[in-house]
């Protein structure tokens, strides 16, 4: 274990012994599932069962949860999550030619990231930037009026 | 008591009860399938809808309260044709398989389909594809089987405190399984198979071992002995449709030789062999060699429970190995010498309650002489499957007694596999044997019953000896925990991981269509088989069973003797399985 990563548990145990002095302890368990992720960038086993121990709440219904919602990744996720519109929109206007282009270029499909570790895939439900549709969102900054060879050029840009 | 009217009639009902339990007094038996009495009310599965008068909805019958002048109605055209539509949909993705599943002709959705009246099938829906967790020595997890009503979970939980299961993901593809989808035998689960008990469908199954079985009860070269536990006798009339209550030990003795056994032997005459050590071992305890409490170790799954969550009280459980491991020690050593055989060409089969045992069969600190001294270990229900399977007339076969050595018991082992048994046992001989007089009053009621936690005090020579008994895994975590913040509260305690001990052990046949499972009249009904046989003996007291006298000056010396412990005596050690809560931390 790395010296961040000793600082990461010791935070998250901050956390969750603050957690511990209000009323319902297990009824923190999301909050606390979020600074998890907030901190290691997903969910690891150990990191649930780390949850589990300090909180004294099942692993089986930790992981219920973490399950349950989307917004919790049980992966580590790529340096650069890319979301590609499918809002109707997008999908009108060739969303998901781009989708091919980009499930092609880089090998993975919607929730996997790549081999190199820098992008990982996701679908997105209007972005509302229906104006510039189709659009792609990477990391928190949108990109419109899209041709699949456009979006392959932006997500080059990133390789560097 | 308040008025309600139930499809137009009049009746009086308790403030406070549900629908569903008003209804159930009143002999309307609303249709239902998530809800057991013993577990908290899920409402997940919609099957148990009535007709409220001034509700939007349908009400779910099981969480809706009862009021003043409520009218209820529970068999309208309206609310049938509800009930069979969700019911249809429960059917909708769940394999058309029937007749090639372990469950056909006992399984409750069956059951249900058919008093919904459903003969053609309005909606074809996604199936589910998931590979089987074949991964467990005793319980197989199905998920393409299970309809989410949630049972499973819930005892898991609530009644055991394993807390092994939980639903994962969501919507269609929620699936009941262990954290972070480990396989089973990786899980915290003790291997119990009360999932099994419980469970509606065939999601959760024993490994079965009746195919193997019958080959090996073809072989020729093979020496075949089984052993039977008392709890079998108890319940297995009830896998041919008898009341529970009904012991069918001689039947089944026959029945056994019938499908090929050779010998025959008694788990109850290494229960009484488990009493003389067990008794011993406490008594040397008790006189300062050893820790207290001590803590009985014949349930497998209660081992396996503390092993995982209860490592800093290994030192308190006797180091006895079962009834089951000691007879199939026996078998191999003392039996197979007495006729002469070679261990290796015997074959011990143990025809167990309990699905754990199938578990407790593989671990490793109970090999003897290098060899596995339980081969196979079939349930209740496996071994009542072979026995129609192979055409025996169980209900009117002329009963066989069983062979010797090893099947002549005390009244002592007949009611080990009811909880409190082991106890009530052990202090008719522990009594015995510190003072050397007769205790006359030998049936302690204190502990009899199935109250979770019994506790009880005798006197021994002027001392005063402190009991307990649990039952269920979450009673036993009740008692632990009281025993770790007080530790000399209890002199000795008993365990037994299935409510109601043995009896309710995870492999007994499937409730009928008239019974729920883990149903109390009907482990009562058990109990009492087992507590009839136990007065109807001669001897009731283990040190008085002559083949065991026997045994002890031909072979063992004496009990806690080097023979004793190499064969009868085994040893535990913590296990961390991935992502339990450590012991230290679960006290609270």
């Amino acid at each position: 274990m790395t010296a961040t990563d000793d600082k990461k548990t010791n935070e998250l145990k901050v956390f969750m012994r603050e957690a511990k002095t209000k009323d319902h302890p297990d009824s923190q368990l999301i909050s606390i599932l979020h600074k998890a992720q907030e901190l290691y960038g997903y969910l690891s086993q150990d990191a649930m069962s780390q949850v589990a121990k300090e909180m004294n709440i099942p692993t089986a219904h930790i992981w219920g949860v973490a399950t349950f919602y989307h917004y919790f990744n049980l992966k580590p996720k790529g340096k650069h999550s890319i979301s590609v519109c499918l809002g109707t929109a997008c999908y009108v206007k060739g969303a998901e030619e781009i989708l091919n282009a980009i499930r092609e270029d880089l090998k993975i499909d919607f929730g996997q990231t790549s081999v190199d570790n820098l992008f990982t895939l996701q679908e997105a439900r209007c972005l509302g930037a229906c104006g510039l549709a189709p659009v792609i969102m990477i990391d928190d900054k949108i990109y419109g009026s899209l041709t699949p060879k456009k979006a392959l050029e932006i997500i080059k840009s990133y390789k560097k | 008591m308040i008025n309600i009217f139930i499809n137009d009639k009049p009746y009086k009902a308790e403030a406070g009860q549900t629908i569903m339990q008003a209804a159930d007094k009143l002999g309307f038996h609303i249709p239902r399938l998530c809800y057991h009495p013993k577990l908290s009310i899920e409402g997940a599965c919609r099957v148990c809808i009535v007709e409220v008068v001034g509700m939007r909805n349908y009400v779910a019958s099981c969480a809706y309260p009862v009021s003043e002048g409520m009218k209820i109605y529970t068999n309208t055209e309206e609310i049938r044709r509800a009930r069979r539509d969700i019911v249809e949909l429960i059917l909708d993705n769940h394999p058309e398989d029937c007749h090639t599943c372990e469950r056909d002709g006992n399984c409750e959705l069956q059951r249900l389909a058919f008093a919904m009246g459903i003969r053609k099938r309005h909606f074809e829906g996604e199936k589910k594809h998931y590979e089987k967790d074949l991964s467990s020595a005793s319980v197989i997890r199905d998920p393409n089987k299970c309809i989410l009503c949630g049972r499973c979970v819930r005892i898991c939980s609530e009644i055991q405190k394993v807390n092994a299961l939980g639903y994962a993901h969501r919507g269609f593809k929620t699936v009941v399984m262990p954290a972070y989808n480990m396989p089973f035998k990786d899980s915290v689960c003790t291997t119990c198979g009360q999932c099994i008990n419980v469970c509606p469908t065939s999601a959760f199954i024993e490994k079965n071992f009746t195919q193997e079985l019958f080959q090996k009860l073809g072989d020729k070269s093979l020496i075949k002995v089984a052993q039977v536990a008392p709890s079998v006798r108890a319940a297995i009339g009830e896998a041919f449709a008898l009341e529970p209550g009904r012991q069918l030990e001689k039947e089944l003795t026959a029945a056994l030789r019938k499908l090929g056994f050779d010998y025959v032997f008694d788990t109850q005459f290494s229960a009484d062999l488990t009493i003389m050590e067990e008794a011993s071992e406490f008594l040397e305890r008790f006189q300062g060699k050893g820790k207290l409490p001590m803590i009985t170790s014949c349930s497998s799954a209660w081992m396996k429970c503390l092993e995982q969550f209860y490592p800093d009280l290994i030192d308190n459980v006797s180091t006895c190995k079962s009834p089951m491991s000691m007879a199939s020690a026996l078998i191999k050593s003392y039996f197979a010498k007495k006729i002469n055989a070679d261990p290796k060409k015997i074959l011990s089969v143990a025809c167990m309650c309990c699905t754990a045992k199938k578990y407790e069969a593989l671990r490793p600190e109970l090999m003897v002489d290098g060899m596995q001294a339980t081969d196979i270990v079939v349930t209740t229900r496996e071994l009542a499957w072979m026995i129609k399977s192979a055409g025996i007339d169980l209900l009117h076969i002329k009963g066989e007694e069983f062979d010797h050595p090893l099947g002549y018991s005390s009244g002592a082992g007949t009611i080990f596999g009811v909880t409190g048994g082991v106890m009530e046992a052990a202090i008719r001989t522990a009594y015995e044997l510190y003072t050397g007089e007769t205790l006359l009053d030998i049936e302690i009621q204190d502990i009899r019953g199935l109250k979770g936690i019994k506790e009880g005090k005798l006197v021994i020579d002027g001392k005063e000896i402190r009991i307990a008994v649990a039952h269920g895994l979450g009673n036993a975590n009740e008692i632990l925990n009281t025993i770790r913040k007080d530790p000399q509260r209890y002199h000795f305690v008993e365990i037994m991981g299935c409510p109601g001990g043995c009896i309710g052990g995870g492999g007994q046949p499937y409730a009928g269509s008239n019974s729920l499972p883990l149903d109390e009249e009907c482990l009562k009904k058990r109990a009492e088989a087992l507590y009839g046989l136990d007065r109807n003996k001669t001897i009731r007291r283990s040190h008085e069973n002559p083949d065991v006298q026997r045994l002890y000056k031909e072979f063992l010396g004496r009990p806690l003797s080097a023979v004793s412990h190499k064969l009868l005596h085994t040893h535990y050690s913590p296990k961390q399985p991935q992502g339990i809560i450590p012991a230290e931390l679960t006290v609270k």
